[in-house]
């Protein structure tokens, strides 16, 4: 998934949309049509979703790899905690569009 | 008994030798798309929160720090998306006929893939 998706999706928001290459696709009126079809959202929710809790397993894996010892079950609640808040957050965010 | 033994580990063991290093700078990469991800949910809720908000949140990307940001995260998204196709060939092992498929063909397959879908996503994107 992310490897997949994220290198087109990063361009295109955060280089191509930013830099105002993306002419008249982008403006407001687009954007909204174009997230406010059902599989766009779905789209969305996976692309927010799946690289929090990827990046919630990781980053816990890694701090234990480098010799976390302590507080191990804090820092798993934490980890995904915060993928499950952005999850929400993002489904919330998306339904109401 | 005093529990399961720990082989000590100093906290610099990735930086021993190459491929260690390369295995830390992988994970990494996690944090920066993960990141992404984030500023792409704030995105959409400004996009829900009005034409003002989000065009003053486009500006807000247009600033250089942002663009610097979106650009190391691209450069961590292509690093983890070639070494994920790199590896697939060794996760994945096809027989075809009694013949292992090459693994070039089966990275080539994921290339190819991955060449398809980003273009058909920037065309939907952008073809407006």
């Amino acid at each position: 998934m992310a490897a997949l998706l994220a290198p087109v999706q990063i361009a295109l928001t955060g280089i191509v949309a930013a830099r105002g290459w993306s002419g008249q696709s982008l403006t407001y009126d687009r954007a909204l049509a174009l997230v406010s079809h059902p599989l766009s959202r779905l789209y969305l929710l996976a692309f927010i979703s799946l690289p929090l809790f990827h990046w919630a397993h990781r980053f816990r894996f890694t701090l234990v790899d480098l010799g976390l010892r302590r507080g191990r079950r804090l820092l798993a609640v934490v980890c995904y905690g915060a993928a499950i808040a952005g999850t929400t957050l993002a489904a919330l965010v998306l339904i109401r569009l | 008994m005093t529990g399961p033994y720990h082989q000590p580990m100093s906290p610099t063991w990735w930086l021993r030798n190459r491929a260690y290093f390369l295995f830390m700078l992988r994970e990494l990469t996690s944090v920066f798309i993960a990141g992404y991800a984030i500023l792409l949910l704030i995105l959409l809720y400004q996009l829900n929160a009005g034409r003002d908000a989000y065009q003053s949140y486009l500006r807000f990307l247009a600033a250089p720090g942002m663009v610097a940001f979106h650009v190391i995260a691209l450069a961590a998204a292509l690093f983890h998306t070639v070494t994920w196709f790199n590896l697939t060939p060794k996760v994945l092992v096809v027989r075809m006929g009694g013949r292992h498929v090459p693994a070039s063909v089966i990275a080539g397959v994921n290339y190819v893939a991955w060449i398809v879908i980003s273009a058909l996503v920037a065309w939907i994107v952008l073809r407006g």
